[in-house]
């Protein structure tokens, strides 16, 4: 009798070397302990065995079944570790193949290159203002000491619109004024504001000059400024901007608006001021255009020019960005071509 | 303006390299654009620097200037000659040429005085002249026509001087030439351009560029002679001026030089001319050009004679006036002219002659035959100027230094010295004295300057004794007193206000550039800090914008012009839209379709995402900025800022691994980021309303509020607008929304948080079969509210219809979460709310379970 009960373990652990694979494992488990299985069949026919014979049938069938389980679970390790070796040892992927695209945003590099002035002029006091886009001649001209047909207006073309004196405003001046009026309380508060925004000028569309552009205009107004407190300031900026080394260069220069007036010059970022092709071989990038508030313009603004004074100063961020990242043609700015602004 | 460095050294002595001047002059505002060179070699001085030039550098030991003794034929060629050429050497080098101006001295024996010309020697570089492209070559030995020859006499092109390859270079000698003098120490030039800003007019001149590196260098200026040889006959009673209007033409002056022969120019002014760009045309209007460019005076020279017959032989006078309506003139170079009444006009008895200060007329004009000259030098108003020179477009040299403005005072410097080149130039008789009608001479301008006012806006200690000295290099006048200055203006500024706070701070500006604005020290701002106002609605847009960004969205920035055609597409059906508000709309467009300000973000985005269509299956971009909004009542328009969206394309990127595709982007994408930006922005109240926006398909948009308040509109783009921009089939999402209404009812900073709840929650689904029309909305509505505050949160996860839903009908499925804080919730209080929400369901939308 009993070897019916040998035969079936010999066959089961015959079958269980045979099974090379979890697979084949779980295939086995259910054909041998599982709920038909041979050996639980036979656990189960206990019963029917004459009474004498129950007792030794049963008492091996269990032994059976004991040695089974253990021997599945030592042949399950050894497949387990059989398998996993076998994945760590062929699961290779090319790992050169492109990653799965993600669909990623992000900021204009007009806007990137706003913030970062922000930033930097709060960093030394001076906020935010905005002006509007659309002015008066009085505003963009006039109150910034460009008479009617003065040459300086050459410098600047303008977009005229329909309505008489009303223009679009050639650069973010304007702001001046507005804000010295907004924020001056009459001449009797001191002033600090950065004024960025949108310019346009009547030109050609070409790789060098565009009809809009963004300007960010600084303002400083009050009792004690000086041109020495321009410098300074500037050159503060220049080091924040371009690094702790930064050079700046001071040149006179004429804006109706401002006396004595500067163009300030930073040595090139990319040479060095070795010279090369972005700086024109000259080792020095123009970034901005400076000067003490003329009288006239404090006055307008609602000074008493005699007591106050003031500097301000222009710089384009999209000048920046051009030479920051390399960029020969303006009109990427504009033109939203997704092959430009996915490179920021 | 073209400055060469010989002319230059005429008036002042330049004993610093001209790089290095070069860079002062720029420090001081006269900003030298380039420095050309011809045939010197770049200097490098220490601390300078300019971009490296190509130019051709004359060898000072092969190229030379050369005296040619005699011109001989060519025994084997009728197009070239032999020229014998002393060029300091043992011998003369015989030198073969086919230059054309050599031809007329062939075989006519020796030279005496001798020709001269450069001469370049075996070995020398020198630029190739019958090249068309700029080609070097080297001087080799080699026959022409069977006679060797290894040397050339170069033309202008060859010395790299101009394109001038006609004949060679014949050279005028000033007394100082000698055979075998580098080329370079006579010909040898450093020429300047500077841009010029407006404020320095007084620098439209070598002397005016003169006075101020004399002020630089701290040299003194050698003024250019104005005495004249006048040994005829008083000019008055031979000519007149009568000036109407005083404002206009402030000064005029004549002289009159007789008996005089029109002809060349000397070769040295010709080729200061040609230095500065102009080309020589005879030695009368060479003359009007050379004073132009030397003293910033412009010269209008008359035919003397043909005023005369103009006036039937009697002296003529000249009037200056407005011109009146109708008048016409024809200028010099031939263009019919109809006059305004801004133009000024000079005329005679028999009509217009000039526009004055910009170009003369054609009828008395200097010719060939020219005898007597009338030389006029004048002033005159430089609005008047610039404006004729715009409405005319006419662009003169006088012209252009005119209408910066030119002091009075030089005038009479300007027609004397004119007259004198031209009589010695051209021989003949000056006739004693000048017409000088100055019926508007500029007040004298005075300016008080302390030290202490130039501490205040300098920044800087100057004593008055150092700030006199800088101001008196300029030639300002300087009365110290203790320590004030009293400052007069000289007469050929006409920049510096009298004014008195405006007048200070055109000398402080002198002070500084002169000083050196490198040599003021930095110093940082310890005024008063204002008072903070801190922008919020930037702030908040400025999150706005990382928000999006975040979101897979890229910003644009557009250009802000428009056109009414291109708003209109947006209405497809016709009717009222962008474009049937009024326009802020310009007088100058550069393109018709950029003739006005947007009224819409919407153009520019779809116009842009046509073009992206190209190279990008899938889009999704951005724009903030203002639209303009122009009102009947108010001058300037409003200019409120809108955010607009567009998503277009594949929900998700394909790869490689095959067609991951799940689907375009729809509604539900779009909706989807701004739910996320209006929950981030805790606006209140949201609800998504039918779409009623024309530019929107009507089923698949909606108009977004918040309470009351429209914010904007969402959507898929109606088929038809899509189609007008050329955008293909998939189905494209945009909204616009008003900024500055979603920030108003925004709380950024400041809302209430959700406390974590300390109980936990139960979870039970509900599937209800509605009506299609029944929204969903509306149940979350329903359901909410009998769900009372047991119900904690519900989400919709399925939406379906077909088999066994039946026709008409959908199946919505929630999520529902019970929750109290209150206690732990029983299974029993569950079903009963549970209940209660399925009973609403049915009993309020008419809803069943769905099995």
């Amino acid at each position: 009798m009993l070897e019916t009960l040998e035969t079936q373990y010999a066959d089961a652990l015959q079958a269980l070397a045979a099974s090379e694979s979890s697979e084949a494992l779980t295939a086995w488990q259910s054909a041998w302990l599982g709920r038909r299985g041979v050996i639980t069949a036979s656990l189960r026919a206990t019963g029917q065995l004459p009474p004498e014979a129950r007792a030794a049938w049963g008492k091996r069938a269990n032994e059976i079944r004991q040695l089974l389980t253990e021997a599945h679970a030592e042949r399950e390790e050894a497949i387990r570790s059989a398998e996993l070796l076998l994945d760590l040892e062929s699961g290779f992927i090319d790992v050169t193949l492109p990653g799965r695209q993600r669909q990623a945003g992000g900021l204009h590099p007009s806007t990137r290159i706003l913030r970062e002035f922000a930033r930097i002029w709060g960093e030394m006091g001076f906020q935010v203002y905005r002006s509007r886009d659309v002015e008066t001649d009085e505003y963009n001209f006039q109150y910034l000491n460009f008479p009617p047909h003065h040459p300086a207006r050459d410098m600047q073309d303008s977009f005229y619109t329909t309505k008489p004196g009303v223009i679009l405003r050639t650069h973010t001046s304007p702001g001046q004024i507005r804000a010295m009026r907004d924020l001056g309380a009459g001449g009797t508060r001191p002033v600090r504001v950065i004024l960025p925004g949108m310019c346009y000028r009547y030109e050609q569309i070409t790789a060098r000059s565009e009809v809009q552009f963004h300007q960010v205009e600084g303002l400083a107004v009050g009792r004690g400024i000086r041109m020495t407190d321009l410098k300074g300031t500037v050159a503060a900026f220049a080091r924040r901007m371009f690094g702790e080394n930064a050079r700046v260069r001071y040149r006179a220069s004429y804006f109706p608006f401002t006396e004595p007036s500067m163009e300030i010059d930073v040595e090139c970022f990319l040479c060095g001021g070795a010279g090369c092709r972005v700086c024109k071989y000259s080792g020095w990038l123009e970034i901005a255009g400076s000067g003490m508030v003329h009288p006239y313009v404090l006055r307008n603004g609602g000074y008493d020019p005699s007591e106050w004074s003031g500097f301000a100063f222009g710089m384009g961020p999209e000048r920046s960005a051009m030479l920051r990242h390399d960029i020969h043609d303006i009109r990427y700015f504009w033109g939203n071509d997704l092959r430009f602004l996915e490179q920021f | 303006m073209l400055v060469p460095l010989s002319w230059l050294r005429d008036l002042v002595d330049v004993d610093v390299p001209a790089e290095w001047l070069a860079e002062r002059l720029t420090l001081a505002g006269l900003e030298v654009a380039a420095i050309n060179y011809l045939g010197l070699p770049q200097g490098a001085v220490e601390g300078v620097r300019w971009p490296a030039s190509d130019h051709l550098v004359w060898d000072r030991d092969k190229v030379l200037l050369g005296a040619i003794r005699e011109v001989r034929a060519h025994p084997n060629a009728d197009r070239l000659v032999l020229a014998m050429v002393d060029y300091g050497g043992d011998s003369l080098e015989q030198c073969v040429t086919g230059a054309t101006n050599l031809f007329e001295f062939k075989d006519t024996g020796p030279l005496e005085p001798p020709l001269w010309a450069p001469f370049a020697m075996e070995g020398a570089e020198l630029w190739d002249g019958h090249s068309e492209e700029p080609k070097r070559l080297r001087l080799r030995e080699r026959a022409l026509r069977g006679i060797p020859n290894r040397s050339m006499v170069c033309s202008e092109k060859e010395l790299g001087l101009s394109d001038e390859h006609e004949g060679i270079l014949l050279l005028a000698d000033d007394g100082s030439f000698r055979p075998g003098t580098p080329l370079q120490d006579v010909l040898g030039d450093v020429v300047f351009d500077i841009e010029l800003t407006p404020n320095l007019a007084r620098c439209f001149s070598i002397l005016g560029v003169a006075r101020e590196v004399a002020a630089l260098l701290d040299k003194p200026l050698r003024r250019p002679a104005t005495d004249v040889l006048a040994e005829g006959p008083p000019i008055e009673g031979q000519a007149a001026i009568r000036i109407v209007e005083p404002a206009l033409n402030p000064r005029f002056t004549l002289s009159l030089l007789r008996d005089t022969q029109v002809g060349p120019s000397p070769l040295w002014l010709q080729q200061r001319l040609r230095l500065v760009g102009q080309r020589p045309i005879n030695n009368i209007v060479d003359v009007t050009n050379y004073i132009t460019f030397e003293l910033g005076q412009p010269l209008h020279a008359f035919d003397y004679d043909k005023l005369l017959a103009r006036a039937d032989g009697a002296p003529p006078t000249i009037t200056t006036r407005h011109a009146q309506p109708g008048e016409t003139l024809t200028t010099l170079e031939g263009a019919r002219r109809e006059l305004e009444a801004h133009d000024i006009i000079l005329l005679d008895s028999a009509g217009i002659l000039s526009l004055g200060g910009i170009i003369g007329g054609a009828e008395t004009e200097i010719d060939e035959n020219t005898r007597n000259v009338l030389l006029e030098a004048a002033n005159w108003n430089p609005v008047n100027i610039r404006r004729t020179m715009q409405s005319q477009k006419v662009i003169t040299d006088a012209g252009v230094r005119f209408s910066r403005g030119v002091h009075p005072a030089v005038a009479a410097d300007g027609v004397r010295r004119g007259i004198e080149l031209m009589r010695r130039h051209g021989g003949g008789t000056v006739a004693a004295g000048i017409v000088d009608d100055y019926p508007l001479p500029p007040e004298p301008v005075q300016v008080v300057l302390t030290v202490a006012e130039i501490q205040r806006i300098m920044g800087v200690d100057f004593s008055a004794d150092e700030a006199a000295a800088i101001l008196r290099r300029l030639e300002f006048t300087v009365n110290l007193r203790g320590n004030q200055l009293e400052v007069t203006v000289p007469e050929h500024r006409l920049d510096i206000s009298s004014e008195a706070v405006t007048g200070q701070a055109d000398l402080i500006e002198e002070l500084a550039r002169i000083h050196g604005y490198d040599r003021i020290p930095d110093s940082m701002v310890d005024d008063e800090l204002p008072p903070l106002h801190a922008d919020l609605a930037l702030e908040h847009e400025e999150l706005l914008r990382d928000l999006l960004a975040t979101l897979g969205l890229r910003e644009n920035i557009s250009h802000r012009f428009s056109s009414p055609e291109r708003e209109a597409l947006l209405t497809p059906g016709g009717g009222p839209g962008f474009h049937t508000q009024p326009y802020v709309e310009l007088l100058n467009p550069v393109a018709p379709e950029k003739r006005v300000l947007r009224h819409t973000l919407l153009t520019q985005l779809l116009d842009s995402a046509a073009a992206n269509a190209r190279w990008r299956e899938t889009q999704q971009v951005f724009e903030i900025g203002q639209v303009y909004l122009s009102q009947e009542s108010e001058e300037l328009p409003r200019e409120p800022r809108r955010l607009a969206l567009l998503m277009t394309g594949r929900r998700r990127l394909p790869d490689w691994q095959g067609d991951a595709d799940d689907g375009q982007l729809d509604f539900f994408d779009l909706k989807g980021v701004l739910d996320r930006l209006l929950a981030s922005f805790n606006v209140p109240g949201v609800l998504w309303g039918r779409g009623e926006h024309a530019s929107f398909h009507p089923g698949r948009s909606a108009a977004i509020r918040s309470q009351d308040v429209l914010l904007g509109h969402a959507g898929e783009l109606h088929p038809l607008v899509a189609q007008a921009f050329n955008l293909s089939d998939a189905p494209v999402l945009v909204a616009e929304l008003d900024l500055e209404r979603l920030l108003e009812r925004s709380s950024w900073r400041s809302y209430p948080l959700q406390p974590l709840p300390l109980t936990p929650p139960v979870y039970q689904d509900i599937a209800l079969v509605l009506r299609e029309e029944v929204s969903a909305a509306d149940v979350e509505t329903v359901l909410r509210r009998a769900g009372g505050d047991l119900l904690h949160d519900l989400r919709l996860f399925d939406v379906y219809t077909g088999d066994p839903v039946p026709p008409g009908h959908r199946s919505l499925a929630f999520n529902l979460v019970y929750q109290t804080d209150a206690r732990t919730l029983t299974d029993r209080e569950v079903a009963k709310v549970h209940r209660k929400i399925v009973r609403a369901a049915e009993n309020q939308l008419g809803a069943t379970l769905r099995a």
